[in-house]
């Protein structure tokens, strides 16, 4: 299995896993490898490495994609056939372009950007830029331009936010509850009765009149409009949910993000949404020897000489701890997993952060499976 | 003792991944030995703090004694609400607090529930609690949600001050506000791995800090490798490697090369930080081990009782 047969008819693939796991390189490598195939790809992603950035040519926070100089990934390696296109998310700015679009016209959406509680909203809430990246990823998606849209969702520190985060946002614009206790001769009014009264008292004492009464504006501005986010926001949904798109789960052989890909897996298969594999970040593969083998002391004092080779001793028998942690981890992400796909990327002696690092990690996620077994030989070997 | 821990409130922030829990964990340790009262409580719902104390679920939003005298909480801002308006607002907060209505509308508003978890932090912070019986803590620390959000939760207090300007949020908010800026009384400390992309992050976290009229103190440098070859010896190695060595030594010398090329790596992003923050850098080992549990927490503590400032 490789990320081609992974993605095989779909338009969409959302990276999403805990930080920490290199969502952000490996979405970049899944767009670059999927674009060398022949496929027109952009890939969203929130905040790349600096150098990372750099080697794709992604200077500033841009909001639409940009097409990669093919020049910079000319390495002599890989042959690019299709187009590779870029874009660094502005979470405030594909907000804004947000209201634009959904406002009856230019002057509300003036006044609501202008209001402060849209503008505490749009920028400083948690939420606001997981909101945004599905925004920009329908967006896109409706523009047809492109045969993959690849998604690095952002660092949130539990993989769930960025579900729950739309989600809550959207019930805030929306807007249903509140409009329940700010409109008197509204609906939820009129279902609350008169329990609504001390309610709405109490709701003041806490917030401080004045919050509300922001907050009672921005709903007026937003007015019918809710309508129109509402509407998208099923659309949104319904894209995430559609059998075009794949959530690929990232994630490192460490003890917690284990344990968290098995739960957002889980999480997925409750929440219906199409789930295509896991990728497993810097494997330690066992080197196949042990540390403690009776002969290896005298073999590498001979080798390598006396204290050298007793430090080469330690490190080793450190490495061989943490292989076998990775491979205890990931057997139990396998009995989560089934037979279900995952794809391991060895541990690198150094980071990732230029096109040749990405091509490091393309062999072994674009490889067939006895490709991928040579590589790893070549490891351990 | 290290005035890091002569602070009340310590908050350990940084990018996902880098060990933030680790840190706060072996910090409290340390805290405790010293005597003081302690309480590491985690910005999120989740139980891997307790963990590594091998504690049972189902208690994790209640104060739980993990060690002689440290204690942890999981906030969750949904029952810290609750919590605040059984106590504040008598009979009428209780309506609240079972109405979902409000609920919702509590949850929905941006910035509340990090406003709800700030908050149940300062009270834990507070010498007279305001949940009736509670003990006082002699330090808290937080384990802050990855950073960006982790300046948002500091920022977040001032925030509700400028906007609800009146009434009891606004009074709270500016409350607390003044307690994290006051120096003498909380501490902000950052956790980075010796990688770009942590280091980064370090930086903006402390610019972002710096736009708040807040400050860094300190900078934990955590999972450092051991530098345990130099480049002479890089050299006898890939000379051995080249004399074809029986296949378990081939073995070994490869881990040792790579494990040499890594902690290279690593030398030049801890050279980066120690010229960005210089003085306020302390280092932690990486720990060579199947899972971070009591013993290797208790380690780390004992070298941060060295390391500190």
């Amino acid at each position: 299995m490789n990320i081609p047969e992974l993605l095989e008819n779909r338009r969409v693939c959302v990276c999403t896993g805990s930080g920490g796991v290199g969502k952000t390189t490996t979405s970049a490598v899944i767009a670059l490898g999927m674009a060398a195939a022949g496929a027109k790809v952009a890939v969203v992603t929130i905040d790349p490495a600096k150098r990372l950035a750099n080697a794709l040519g992604l200077e500033a926070l841009e909001n639409e994609p940009r097409r990669v100089d093919p020049d910079r990934l000319a390495t002599g390696s890989l042959e690019v056939r299709g187009e590779l296109w870029a874009m660094m998310l502005d979470p405030k700015r594909t907000f804004d372009e947000l209201i634009d679009r959904i406002a009856p016209d230019p002057e509300r959406a003036e006044e609501i950007k202008a209001n402060r509680v849209y503008r505490e909203l749009s920028t400083a809430v948690s939420g606001s830029q997981e909101l945004t990246a599905i925004a920009k990823l329908y967006e896109l998606d409706q523009e047809g331009r492109f045969d993959l849209l690849v998604l690095d969702t952002p660092p949130s520190r539990n993989a769930l936010d960025f579900f729950d985060a739309p989600g809550r946002l959207t019930n805030f614009l929306e807007g249903r509850a509140l409009k329940a206790f700010l409109k008197p001769t509204g609906l939820g009014m009129r279902v609350l009765g008169r329990g609504a009264g001390p309610l709405l008292g109490a709701l003041r004492r806490i917030t401080g009149v004045d919050l509300v009464s922001d907050l009672s504006t921005f709903f007026g501005l937003l007015g019918d409009m809710t309508e129109n986010f509402s509407a998208r926001a099923r659309e949104v949904e319904a894209l995430l949910r559609s059998d075009e798109t794949a959530f690929l789960l990232i994630t490192s052989a460490q003890s917690e993000p284990i344990d968290e890909a098995i739960w957002f897996r889980q999480t997925l298969r409750d929440s219906g949404l199409p789930f295509a594999g896991v990728v497993v970040n810097r494997f330690h593969h066992d080197l196949g020897h042990e540390p403690e083998a009776q002969d290896l002391p005298s073999e590498l004092g001979e080798a390598v000489g006396g204290e050298l080779g007793a430090r080469v001793a330690e490190n080793f028998a450190d490495y061989h701890v943490l292989s076998q942690r990775d491979a205890s981890n990931v057997d139990r992400l396998l009995d989560e997993l089934g037979s279900e796909p995952l794809l391991l990327v060895p541990h690198f002696d150094s980071d990732v952060h230029d096109v040749d690092g990405l091509l490091r990690v393309h062999r072994y996620l674009f490889a067939s499976d006895e490709e991928r077994v040579r590589l790893i030989d070549e490891v351990v070997a | 003792m290290s005035p890091l821990l002569q602070r009340r409130l310590i908050f350990v922030t940084g990018k996902g991944g880098v060990g933030k829990s680790t840190v706060a964990l072996a910090l409290g340790l340390l805290a405790a030995r010293r005597g003081l009262r302690t309480i590491v409580a985690e910005l999120a719902a989740g139980e891997h703090l307790q963990r590594a104390f091998a504690q049972q679920e189902g208690r994790q939003f209640e104060e739980i004694e993990l060690a002689p005298g440290l204690f942890t909480i999981s906030i969750d801002p949904q029952h810290a609400m609750e919590e605040y308006l059984r106590v504040k607002t008598g009979p009428v907060g209780q309506a609240l607090g079972h109405s979902r209505l409000f609920h919702a509308f509590a949850m929905a508003t941006p910035g509340m529930r990090e406003l709800l978890s700030i908050g149940k932090v300062w009270e834990l912070a507070q010498f007279e609690r305001r949940t009736r019986e509670a003990e006082p803590y002699d330090v808290v620390i937080v384990d802050a949600p990855a950073t960006g959000h982790g300046v948002g939760i500091l920022r977040t207090p001032r925030t509700f001050a400028e906007i609800a300007r009146v009434g009891p949020i606004a009074h709270q908010g500016g409350q607390i506000a003044r307690t994290i800026a006051d120096r003498s009384f909380t501490a902000v400390l950052a956790v980075s791995t010796p990688e770009e992309m942590p280091v980064n992050e370090t930086l903006s976290l402390y610019e972002a800090l710096l736009a708040e009229g807040l400050d860094l103190d300190t900078v934990i440098l955590n999972a450092r490798y051991p530098d345990r070859f130099d480049d002479a010896d890089a050299s006898r190695l890939r000379a051995v490697l080249e004399a074809d060595p029986p296949p378990p030594v081939r073995a070994a010398v490869r881990a040792g090369l790579s494990e040499q090329a890594r902690a290279a790596t690593q030398a030049e992003q801890h050279a980066r930080l120690e010229e960005l923050f210089p003085g306020r850098v302390s280092t932690l080992p990486f720990v060579f081990a199947p899972d971070i549990g009591r013993p290797e927490l208790e380690g780390l503590a004992d070298r941060l009782a060295e390391v500190l400032p």
